[in-house]
C-alpha cells in the first residue's frame, strides 16, 4: 500500500491543546493528525504562535495534550504522569532548544553525561559515552571546558551531543539556529543532515525556509491547523549536496 | 540508582561557584553547633573539674550536718544546735567506721600585722587531719594533747600564706590573730584554703557555742557506703528520739551525692543553654531553607532542561536535598571545629579540663543532618514539583 516500508515512529490524532490561564482559555491546537516515520527529517513550520512549540512540547513529552491521542513507537502516551514522561524523555527523545541548552558553571562533558545519569549508567560508562559523542561532533578537545567559555555554535553542537548521548528516536529541535549567525546556522544544519543520513529521525521547529529548506519534509501550521503536511517551499533548497 | 556519590559531587560544585553566598548561609549553622560544642564541653568540663576537686577529699569521706537536708552543699548548718559530740562518739563505734571527727566551724577574721583575711575557721577532733588526709608542706598537724588541753595553736592551708605573709615565708611558729585573739601556727596543709585549731578552742574562745556544725566520717570500705550511710542515719534518728526520717534534723552529705547534685546543676545549666543555642539552630535552618528557595527560583531553567533531559522528580529532589545537606553538614563541621577550638581556649583560661565528648559532636552532626533535611525538604520538593515546561520558559 504504502512505498515506504519503515516504522511509524510518532502519530498524532486529532490531538487539542487548550491552555487556562485564570479565566482566559486560549486553544493553541484544534485538531492536529500526522505521522513521522523512522529516519525521517521534518521541519514543521508555521507564524509566531501558530503552535509550533505546543506540537515540539506535546511530542518531545514535555506536556501532554488536552484531548486526541499521542502514539510513540506505537504506544498511546497521551496519559503518562509526569515520571513516566520523564523516562520517555530520558530514553526515546533528545532535545535541542534555541537558548539556554547547558547547564551553567558545568563542564561540557558533564552537561553530555546527564541523561546517561538519569538513565542509571555508571560514572566510567557515562564518562566513555559522553566522550564518544562529544568526538561525533567534533568538540572532544572542550570536554573540560566550562560550559559558558565555549563558543554559541559550540554550544548547539554540545546540545546536539547531549541530545544524542542516549540514543534516542527522535532528535528534536526548536529553533535550533535562532541564536546563530547565517554560517554557523547552515554549518549546525549540515550536521544534522549529516547525522539524519546515518539514520537519525529528526524533527525540528523553526520559523525560517532557509533553515527548513535542510528539511526532507515540511509541515506548515496555521493557526493551531495543519495547513500542508508535505509543504512546498517557494524558496529554493540551495544546499542539497 | 541514584547516584549519591555524583550528587554531592554537582552540590560541591555548585556551592562553590557563590562561595560567598555559601558561607554565608551556613554562617547560623557554624555558630549555632559551635556554641552547642562549646556549652556541652564547657558543661561537661566545669563537671569535670567540680568531681576533681570532690573527690581530692576522698570518696570515703562522709559529713553529717544539723538541719533539713536540700539546703544544698555549702549551706552553713551552724545554727542548727541539733548535733553534739555523743553523736559523734556513738557514730565511731558503728562498723566499717575508720575515724570521726566533731567539727565547729565558723567565720573568722585572721590578721597578721596590717594583712588580714576573712575565712572560714573550722574546730577538729585529731582524727581530722586522717580523715581528710591533709597533707604538710611544713610543720604538722595539732596534737592530740595540743587539742584536748584547748592550746591557741592553729594549722593553715597554703593558698591563705601568701596573703597573709607574703611570698615564701616559713610561717611555722609565728603568730596569727584569729578574732583579735593571738594563735601559733604550727603547721601549713598542702594545697588548701583551710584554718583548723582544736575543738574545744574554737568551741569556747571563738565561736561560744557546743553544739557541732559537721560530724566528718571516714569509712574503711566504700563498697559499703550505701550501708553505712543508713547505719548512721538510723543511730541518729534514734539518738534525736524522731520515727519519721522526713522530719530528720540532720542531714548525710556523701561525695557521690555531691557529684551527683553537681552533676543535675550543669546539667540542668547546659540543657538551659543548649536551648538558647538550638534556637541560633532553627534561624540558620531558617536561614538555609530561605536561600535554598532563592536557588531553586534561579534555577528554575536548570531545572526544566534536566526535566526535558529525563530528571524524574526524585532526581531533582535527591539533589536539592543533598545540596543543603552538604550545606548544613559543612557548617556543623566547621562549628564542631570552632567550638573545639573555643573550648580550649576557655577550659585553658577557666584552668578546667578540656573534653569535646564524642556524644557531642556525633549529636552536633546529627542535628545539622537533622537541619539540612528538614529544612531543605520543602525548597527541594517545590524543585521537584516543577512543570518541566513552565521551567523552561521561565524568564
Ligand atoms: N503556557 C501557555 N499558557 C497560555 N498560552 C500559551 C502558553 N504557551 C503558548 N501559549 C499560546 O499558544 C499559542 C501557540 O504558542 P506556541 O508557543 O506553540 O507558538 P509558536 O508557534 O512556537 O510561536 P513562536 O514562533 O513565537 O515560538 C500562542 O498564542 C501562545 O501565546
Ligand atoms: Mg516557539
Amino acid at each position: 500500500m504504502r512505498k515506504n516500508k519503515r516504522n511509524t515512529l510518532i502519530g498524532f490524532e486529532k490531538i487539542k491543546k487548550t491552555y487556562v490561564t485564570g479565566p482566559v482559555k486560549y486553544q493553541a491546537l484544534r485538531g492536529i493528525d500526522f505521522k513521522i516515520k523512522e529516519g525521517e527529517f521534518v521541519a514543521i513550520i508555521g507564524h509566531s504562535g501558530s503552535g509550533k512549540s505546543t506540537i515540539m512540547n506535546i511530542m518531545g513529552a514535555l506536556d501532554s495534550p488536552t484531548s486526541g491521542k499521542y502514539f510513540l513507537k506505537g504506544k498511546n502516551i497521551s496519559h503518562y504522569n509526569q515520571d513516566e514522561l520523564a523516562e520517555i524523555r530520558n530514553k526515546e527523545i533528545g532535545f535541542v532548544f534555541q537558548s539556554f541548552n547547558l547547564l551553567p558553571r558545568t563542564t561540557v562533558l558533564k552537561n553530555v553525561e546527564r541523561p546517561l545519569l538519569y538513565a542509571g549508567y555508571t560514572k566510567e560508562k557515562r564518562e566513555k559515552r559522553a566522550m564518544k559523542m562529544l568526538k561525533t561532533v567534533g568538540l572532544a578537545d572542550k570536554a573540560t571546558n566550562l560550559s559558558n567559555h565555549i563558543s554559541v555554535g559550540q554550544i548547539q553542537r554540545v546540545a546536539i551531543a547531549r541530545a544524542l548521548v542516549m540514543n534516542p528516536s527522535i532528535l528534536l529541535a526548536d529553533e535550533p539556529t535562532g541564536n546563530l549567525d547565517t554560517k554557523t546556522a547552515h554549518e549546525v544544519m549540515k550536521f544534522l543532515v549529516d547525522l539524519n543520513k546515518k539514520g537519525s529521525t529528526i524533527i525540528l521547529i523553526t520559523h525560517e525556509d532557509d533553515i527548513a529548506a535542510f528539511a526532507k519534509r515540511v509541515i506548515k501550521i496555521t493557526d493551531g491547523l495543519i495547513e500542508s503536511s508535505n509543504y512546498k517551499l517557494k524558496t529554493a533548497r540551495f544546499i542539497k549536496e | 540508582m541514584i547516584d549519591i556519590e555524583e550528587l554531592i559531587i554537582l552540590a560541591l560544585e555548585q556551592l562553590r561557584s557563590n562561595v560567598a553566598r555559601t558561607v554565608l548561609t551556613m554562617l547560623g549553622i557554624i555558630i549555632g553547633i559551635g556554641s552547642v560544642i562549646t556549652i556541652m564541653s564547657l558543661g561537661d568540663g566545669s563537671t569535670q573539674s567540680i568531681i576533681d576537686q570532690i573527690s581530692k577529699f576522698g570518696t570515703n569521706v562522709l559529713t553529717v550536718s544539723p538541719g533539713k537536708a536540700g539546703r544544698g552543699p555549702g549551706s552553713s548548718g551552724g545554727i542548727f544546735g541539733t548535733l553534739v559530740e555523743k553523736d559523734a562518739q556513738a557514730v565511731s563505734e558503728l562498723a566499717n567506721i575508720e575515724a570521726v571527727s566533731s567539727v565547729v566551724s565558723g567565720q573568722a577574721t585572721l590578721v597578721n600585722d596590717d594583712q588580714s583575711v576573712s575565712s572560714s575557721v573550722a574546730g577538729v577532733e585529731y582524727a581530722y587531719a586522717q580523715i581528710q588526709s591533709l597533707e604538710f608542706s611544713e610543720g604538722s598537724f595539732l596534737t592530740e594533747s595540743n587539742i584536748n588541753s584547748m592550746t591557741r595553736n592553729v594549722v593553715l592551708g597554703d593558698n591563705l600564706i601568701e596573703d597573709l605573709f607574703g611570698e615564701e615565708a616559713l610561717v611555722v611558729g609565728k603568730k596569727l590573730r584569729i578574732d583579735g585573739k593571738t594563735f601559733k601556727i604550727v603547721g601549713v596543709i598542702k594545697d588548701s584554703g583551710s584554718v583548723v585549731v582544736p575543738l574545744p578552742t574554737a568551741q569556747k574562745l571563738l565561736f561560744g557555742q557546743d553544739h557541732l556544725s559537721s560530724i566528718s566520717i571516714r569509712v574503711i570500705d566504700i563498697e559499703v557506703m550505701d550501708n553505712t550511710l543508713a547505719q548512721v542515719e538510723n543511730l541518729l534518728l534514734e539518738r534525736h528520739g524522731i520515727s519519721n526520717p522526713d522530719d530528720a534534723d540532720f542531714y548525710l552529705t556523701s561525695p557521690q551525692q555531691m557529684i551527683e547534685t553537681v552533676g543535675n546543676m550543669t546539667g540542668t545549666l547546659t540543657a538551659a543553654l543548649s536551648g538558647i543555642a538550638a534556637i541560633s539552630l532553627l534561624v540558620g535552618g531558617i536561614g538555609i531553607m530561605n536561600i535554598m528557595l532563592v536557588t531553586v527560583t534561579e534555577r528554575t531553567k536548570d531545572i526544566g532542561l534536566l526535566k526535558a533531559i529525563g530528571a524524574k522528580r526524585k532526581d531533582i529532589l535527591a539533589q536539592f536535598l543533598i545540596e543543603s545537606l552538604v550545606l548544613t553538614l559543612a557548617g556543623g563541621i566547621i562549628g564542631v571545629i570552632i567550638g573545639g577550638a573555643l573550648t580550649y581556649f576557655a577550659s585553658s583560661a577557666l584552668g578546667i579540663p578540656f573534653i569535646v565528648g564524642l556524644k557531642s559532636i556525633l549529636l552536633a552532626v546529627g542535628v545539622s543532618v537533622g537541619i539540612g533535611i528538614l529544612f531543605g525538604y520543602y525548597p527541594a520538593k517545590k524543585a521537584a514539583e516543577l512543570n518541566p515546561i513552565d521551567a523552561l520558559r521561565y524568564e
